[in-house]
């Protein structure tokens, strides 16, 4: 999409070449199509107006850098145009000086407030070193309540609960109840409500009135469309809202509703939700809201993640592996560190999807890889040393015997002996490359994904691996020779 | 009858009405300004920018430096019904039927299966289509296979504790780990065969489109009701929040190409929302609008129509 919209740009501003300067005539053609990814994007309408004529006065004017092309130079401007208006980074909670912190979370129905409400107290106990309590306000949803009981269980955090009371009553007893509980920090789980529903929306001010919370937030469905501006501005001034937390972006929407409710509110975005499970919850980052929307892959993440995985990794271990990998004594030992490394940089899928283009190498690969990653470390698990050192010395009963304890199959422990040896050319390159060309190997990945498919699937007779051609037709030259070999030796005989 | 219905669906679609009020002032010139003004509009109401610009180009051919007249709307309406239905009459035959848009079994039990990403209302809608049948005389069997989500399973016990109508979960595991949701589904057809329910709808997990395992779960779930009962589930119909925006497309195109999807329920038609976003689903993927959400409570689910959206844009 980012390779689409730059083509499309490369291709209005063409002529700009000769001129060597921007000007407005000859950027607005280009600029349609910004406009365009924009809208597809959801952002709303007024809001990509605004957006293109605050960038083509940036633009106009501006010497057209020899060196760089001339739609890159635009992306760039929109891009940090883009970066600017969604920032700057204000994840900080209004804390109460003396007192609990009280937060209120709010939102249309089915933005995911409950949830949210259970990730953030997660967050702030393992971030910030808060006792959180839960409140279960919401009395309209069928259980509600219990959710929201099942997820304080989940994370072991209290949950308030009261029956035969309103939402109001609820809030005020749990503040009031705050120092007896033991805690700090307590979160509002408020019922979900249409923006035009006046009586609900009335409930909502009286809790913000009679509670006076420290924090308001918005949770925002990611993949809400144009009507994103009209919910923020209502939410907004029933309540004053204080920051908003974006949900479901680990899906594919583009999240143009996140600089839609911004630019519209001035409210900052504090936290994103990027996953089902509990521990899902990031701060914001505008650098890398702003590539999304513009349809680029979170590069910034990725390199974030693997410099992660480095720094998990003891400086000395890793020369010693390099060392070793450079001339080519690779053992399963390695092999087995590279996959824990894997499985703490989160899932494979995941960190595919940040990579351009990478979504759809995620639709090839289509692996549970946590759980086939846990499966093959378990495989070299059994293992004995002399065996991971040289796996050679793996026969038919030393087979049977590795797939007993780790309770597979003896193909599958055959499986993971053949990818480890596809595997050793490829490791050693990769053992004398640095840190970019690693990566840059890594999204090449996309042309030939055979290898890691081959490798993290394993074949448990559920579908079998898909080789690319590239990896098809050498194995096919490799046994036509042995075949013209066979031949050549009987020929011999003969 | 129609008309009750077109008024609650033009209600639904109150604030959308007034977006294109006074736009369409008789006399008024069709100039640059006012296709603009009318890109705007459409752009609003989620259609996309492609469906916006197709439109906006043939008011420009058809009526450039016209003036507004009543033939403009009617031209409007026209155009994006075409849009929406693109000669696909089968479609508009499965709405503009009077008989209920769900594939009945000839005999024994009908499955209808409830899909849709997280939050966009499959357990509201399941509720308000069994107090639909219910009414209808079926004798109707909600099977909770949402296992995933906390609350989920009480969440339709306490509905169907409302509406009168029985349920099946799963039975509480020991470990305390979710259960199966096929497993569920399988034993949900089980009892509805053995004692001849009419309609069996079951609830799945919310789940986002993009999330592979998860979306092969439904297809398991689909495959093991098909093996229960002959030509199961008869209906397989997503859920989509109205407010969402232009992700509506892909989302329907990966449940549709996952678990073959029927149809579609536009759920949250109450507020603002103006669910522009069927539009492409309808021309892309030729999926049918079966019910509209129009409020929280167990009756408010409507049948769709195309003239009434249509109209209830431009109105």
């Amino acid at each position: 999409m980012f390779e689409t919209l730059q083509k499309g740009l490369t291709e209005a501003l063409r002529k700009l070449r000769r001129s060597g300067r921007l000007t407005e005539s000859n950027i607005r053609d280009g600029l349609q199509e910004v406009r365009r990814a924009l809208l597809e994007a959801d952002v709303h309408y007024q809001v990509v107006n605004d957006f293109i004529r605050r960038v083509t006065e940036k633009a106009v004017g501006q010497q057209v850098i020899r060196s760089i092309n001339p739609s890159e130079q635009i992306v760039k401007i929109v891009y940090d145009e883009l970066v600017a208006l969604m920032g700057p980074v204000d994840a900080d909670i209004h804390w109460s000086s003396k007192g609990p912190t009280v937060i209120m979370l709010c939102g249309l129905q089915g933005s995911g407030k409950t949830t949210t409400c259970g990730k953030l107290a997660l967050f702030l106990r393992r971030h910030r070193n808060k006792r959180p309590l839960l409140v279960a306000a919401d009395l309209q949803r069928p259980a509600a309540v219990e959710q929201l009981q099942t997820l304080g269980e989940q994370i072991g955090v209290p949950v308030y609960v009261e029956s035969n009371a309103t939402p109001v009553q609820v809030c005020r007893n749990a503040v009031a109840a705050a120092d007896e509980l033991r805690v700090d920090t307590i979160i509002l789980d408020t019922a979900g409500r249409l923006h035009v529903d006046e009586e609900l929306m009335r409930e909502l001010s009286d809790i913000d009135r009679l509670v006076q919370p420290n924090e308001v937030l918005l949770v925002v469905d990611a993949m809400t469309g144009q009507v994103a501006v009209e919910v923020a501005r209502a939410f907004n001034e029933a309540l004053e809202l204080d920051g908003l937390i974006m949900t479901k972006l680990d899906g594919d929407a583009r999240g143009g509703a996140a600089l839609s409710v911004k630019a519209v509110t001035g409210v900052p975005i504090k936290f994103v939700g990027v996953g089902e499970k509990l521990d899902r919850l990031e701060l914001f980052r505008p650098e890398r809201m702003a590539s999304r929307i513009l349809g680029a892959g979170d590069l910034m993440t990725l390199v974030e993640k693997v410099a992660e995985m480095q720094r998990m990794q003891d400086e000395e271990e890793l020369r010693r592996q390099q060392e070793r990998l450079a001339k080519g004594e690779i053992s399963l030992e390695d092999f087995r560190r590279a996959l824990s490394q894997m499985e703490k940089m989160g899932s494979l899928q995941e960190i595919l999807q940040l990579i351009p283009g990478g979504s759809q190498l995620v639709g090839e690969l289509d692996v549970e890889d946590t759980k086939e990653l846990r499966r093959l470390r378990g495989i070299i698990d059994s293992m004995t040393p002399e065996e991971r050192r040289n796996p050679a010395i793996i026969d038919g009963s030393r087979r049977r015997r590795i797939a007993a304890g780790s309770g597979t199959d003896p193909s599958e422990v055959g499986q993971l002996l053949k990818a480890f040896n596809g595997m050793r050319p490829m490791l050693k390159q990769m053992a004398q490359m640095s840190l970019a060309s690693r990566l840059k190997a890594l999204a090449g990945l996309g042309t030939n994904p055979g290898v890691l498919a081959g490798l993290l699937r394993g074949g448990r007779g559920k579908r079998e691996l898909v080789p690319t051609k590239s990896y098809q037709q050498r194995m096919e030259e490799r046994r036509a020779k042995k075949r013209k070999k066979r031949k050549e030796k009987r020929k011999r005989r003969r | 009858m129609l008309k009750k219905l077109f008024s609650r669906i033009r209600d639904g679609l109150a604030k959308t009405r007034k977006v294109f009020a006074g736009m369409f002032r008789f006399g008024r010139r069709v100039d640059e300004e006012f296709l603009q003004e009318l890109e705007a509009k459409l752009i609003q109401a989620d259609v996309g920018v492609h469906t916006a610009m197709a439109l906006v180009d043939r008011v420009r051919e058809a009526y450039r430096n016209r003036e507004v007249d009543e033939n403009l709307l009617e031209f409007l309406k026209k155009e994006l019904k075409q849009l929406m239905a693109l000669e696909n009459d089968s479609i508009a035959a499965v709405e503009e039927s009077d008989a209920e848009p769900i594939n009945f079994a000839p005999s024994g039990p009908t499955v209808v299966m409830v899909t849709g990403v997280n939050g966009s209302g499959k357990t509201t809608s399941i509720a308000k289509l069994a107090y639909r049948f219910k009414n209808q005389g079926k004798k109707v069997l909600l099977v909770a296979a949402d296992t995933f989500r906390a609350g989920a399973v009480n969440q339709l016990g306490i509905w169907a504790e409302r509406i009168g109508c029985d349920i099946v979960r799963a039975p509480q595991s020991a470990a305390g780990s979710p259960a199966d949701p096929a497993s569920v589904a399988h034993d949900g057809c089980e009892k509805a065969v053995a004692r001849g329910y009419d309609l069996v709808i079951i609830d799945t997990a919310g789940r986002l489109h993009t999330q592979q395992n998860l979306m092969r779960e439904l297809e398991k779930i689909r495959r093991v009701v098909g093996k229960k009962i002959e030509g199961a589930p008869h209906e397989v119909l997503l859920v989509l929040d109205a407010t969402t925006g232009q992700n509506a497309l892909q989302q329907a195109r990966k449940f549709a190409e996952v678990v073959q999807c029927t149809g579609i329920i536009l759920a949250k038609l109450d507020g603002t929302a103006k669910g522009g976003a069927v539009i492409a689903i309808r021309r892309e993927l030729g999926l049918p609008v079966k019910y509209v959400g129009v409020g929280e409570k167990a009756p408010d689910l409507e049948r769709f129509s195309a003239d009434a959206f249509v109209e209830g844009l431009f109105q």
